[in-house]
């Protein structure tokens, strides 16, 4: 087919399932965080709370779009508007599974596979400090500019240490395109250990992988490090004169920076859509075994429910499950779900410990956090990447 | 054909933000600006086959340097510039005749040498991350250390500058 | 209407650079602001990057990416410490015009 439309359609797709995945991931947040403070967190709005995600759509698209007087309005409309695009683009470059064959055409599951994907998503990760700055700048407002300069500052001091982490894999698997990083993280040590990152090789990347996933939490401001955004600090830092719409943006722009850096982690340092035991142990049964005991666990409490509505909401998520399990067993479209399933968990893994870590951690103060990245995560990432680069050049 | 026709909105963008650089009175504008032309030249510098030069572009020149001119010009509080009275001969003519004088020498240049295919997108010769590596650690290696040791030397001049007087 | 060539031609890419290297000379003779200045600086560093990045293509060696890249990393460094510089200015002047850090003139 034309390579423009087969394009045009994937764009499509990704930008649609990124778009949902982004309001559903609050809402995910929403009832983790509750669960851990020992309540349920949104009910009401549709069963357990999954329409929760359209009522804040719907409510913040129909809040009044207002703009302050005092504002330099030109830059005030620039600034989400550049924080969302540079946070939705580095999903282009991103892959979700091997490839997808209809009839005989096939096309990989990504948009496109530069040659220097990592690269591409260290630039553009450097680039969106400008929406967060621009924000704090032009709504002449002195909290809000000292909340986009500390949150600006915190991000650009925290790249060093990330890129410094990445270039760990870099120097094992010699490659910077994403397909070929993952591709060389296949195979299996003694049979049974996976060869991904944090396994692999002359060195394995354990220290990498945490200061990459401690520098991703301090580039996507969040818990610990969300102290220039944070409700309680600085009246809400540099978003304070931003409502509806534009709000909405620089949320949808955090979540999206938290999802690409999941992507990042999982692809870098967990082995992408390698599965964790070798299939002829039977690694392909996975997510049928999971889908069908969640499946019969909804029909079993759909029978006593605890609460008069789930007797009809249980039992279709059951019958929903099941489906989905059976789905995983068709032998046309397995090999394509399989390595999908296997990358989407782990991403969903990485994203809980974000909200985890949210849920239990509290914030550091703004110089222990940047004193943190120069005096410890600095140092640290150079000696990792020394070493790491001594064990290569031995082998 | 659409190498040409994205080759030329590239470069209109280019120009187009290094016009608006100039003529803007407020700092932040230009600066933008100047974000504007790195990002068309990074684009430029991927149909010429520079990879890795388009993302250091993105990751150094856009993504860093741009950053510390945006944050200077935030904590100055740069105001806009008064507009003073200038011989409009220097302007309005000695400007176009520059370019026109710059742009004959480089068409002049060009002609000298011997014809060669254009720029096409995904024509990726050189320029690769591998090539370009392998190139600074053998061949180029005594200039990649002097200018660790020029970098090291600008953060120790720049560090002594800007920190408080302790009296 | 003249046929749109299939690719770009090189000297286009000259020309290119020279409207820009020329857009940064006027940018540097004519504002006053002194991070203007700076930044028309910047932009004539890049204009001579174009040029070196197109003329690696036309020879078909990686060597103009070398130049390139070091031309980038002086311009960070003097990038740095040129800040720098302007700060040390504004806190004994507390101007950024240019025309009034003139006091050693005549």
């Amino acid at each position: 087919m034309n390579f423009y439309l087969v394009s045009l359609i994937k764009s499509a797709l990704v930008a649609f399932v990124l778009l949902t995945a982004l309001a559903y991931i609050q809402w995910v947040e929403r009832k983790v965080l509750a669960h851990i403070q020992l309540r349920i967190g949104p009910r009401r709005v549709g069963p357990h709370g999954l329409l929760q995600p359209l009522a804040d759509v719907i409510k913040l698209l129909t809040k009044e779009d207002m703009i302050p007087s005092h504002v330099s309005k030109f830059f005030y409309l620039l600034a989400p508007f550049l924080a969302v695009m540079f946070a939705l683009i580095s999903i282009a470059v991103i892959p979700f599974g091997t490839e997808v064959k209809i009839g005989n055409f096939t096309t990989p599951m990504q948009l496109t596979d530069l040659n220097v994907g990592v690269l591409f998503i260290l630039g553009l990760s450097g680039i969106g400090v400008y929406g967060v700055a621009l924000a704090g700048w032009a709504s002449n407002n002195k909290y809000a500019l000292i909340g986009g300069l500390r949150s600006s500052a915190q991000m650009i001091s925290y790249e060093l240490p990330m890129a410094m982490a990445i270039a760990g894999p870099l120097l094992l698997l010699n490659s910077l395109s994403f397909r070929e990083l993952v591709d060389g993280q296949a195979g299996y040590y003694l049979g049974f250990i996976p060869k991904w990152s944090i396994f692999h090789g002359p060195f394995p990347q354990i220290v990498s992988f945490f200061i990459f996933l401690i520098a991703a939490f301090a580039e996507t401001n969040r818990v610990p490090f969300d102290l220039p955004e944070a409700e309680n600090e600085l009246v809400a830092g540099f978003h304070t004169e931003y409502g509806s719409m534009k709000f909405a943006a620089f949320f949808m722009a955090e979540y999206a920076n938290m999802v690409t850096v999941s992507c990042v982690a999982v692809l870098l340092f967990l082995g992408g859509w390698q599965p964790l035991w070798p299939a002829e142990y039977g690694s392909g049964y996975l997510p049928t075994l999971i889908l069908g005991v969640s499946g019969l666990i909804c029909l079993y409490h759909g029978m006593n429910p605890a609460r008069p509505l789930d007797r009809y909401t249980l039992p279709v998520f059951g019958v929903a499950f099941l489906g989905l399990a059976g789905v995983f067993l068709i032998p046309a479209i397995a090999p394509m779900l399989l390595p999908l399933f296997w990358f989407l968990s782990k991403v969903g893994a990485v994203l809980f410990i974000y909200i985890w870590i949210r849920g239990t951690l509290p914030r550091f103060r703004y110089d222990q956090l940047m004193s943190f990245a120069w005096t410890v995560m600095f140092p640290l990432a150079i000696v990792n990447l020394f070493i790491t680069a001594l064990m290569v050049a031995l082998n | 054909m659409e190498h040409v026709i994205l080759f030329l909105v590239f470069a209109g963008i280019a120009v187009v933000a290094a016009i608006n650089l100039v003529l803007q009175t407020h700092p932040i504008s230009s600066a933008l600006s100047l974000v504007g032309v790195m990002g068309a030249l990074a684009l430029i510098y991927l149909q010429l086959g520079g990879e890795f030069i388009a993302s250091a572009q993105l990751i150094v020149y856009a993504g860093a340097i741009m950053v510390l001119f945006i944050f200077v010009i935030m904590l100055l509080n740069a105001g806009t510039e008064r507009k003073i009275k200038r011989n409009l001969w220097v302007k309005y003519a000695g400007l176009p005749l520059m370019a026109l004088f710059i742009g004959v020498i480089a068409y002049v240049v060009e002609r000298m040498l011997p014809p060669s295919p254009g720029g096409l997108f995904g024509n990726m010769t050189h320029g690769n991350p591998q090539e370009i590596g392998r190139l600074l650690f053998q061949t180029y290696l005594l200039p990649f250390e002097v200018t660790s040791i020029l970098i090291l030397i600008a953060i120790l001049g720049a560090v002594v500058l800007a920190r408080k007087e302790i009296e | 209407m003249p046929a749109i060539p299939d690719s770009v031609p090189f000297a286009w890419y000259l020309i290119l650079s020279a409207i820009l290297f020329t857009l940064g000379i006027a940018g540097f003779l004519f504002r006053r602001n002194v991070i203007t200045v700076f930044m028309s600086i910047e932009l004539m560093l890049n204009a001579v990057n174009l040029s070196f990045i197109a003329f690696s293509y036309k020879f078909k060696q990686p060597d103009g990416h070398i130049f390139s890249f070091f031309v980038m990393v002086v311009a960070a460094a003097e990038a740095a410490v040129g800040l720098a510089i302007i700060l040390t200015i504004f806190k004994n002047r507390q101007t950024l015009e240019i025309d009034e850090v003139s006091s050693l003139k005549d």
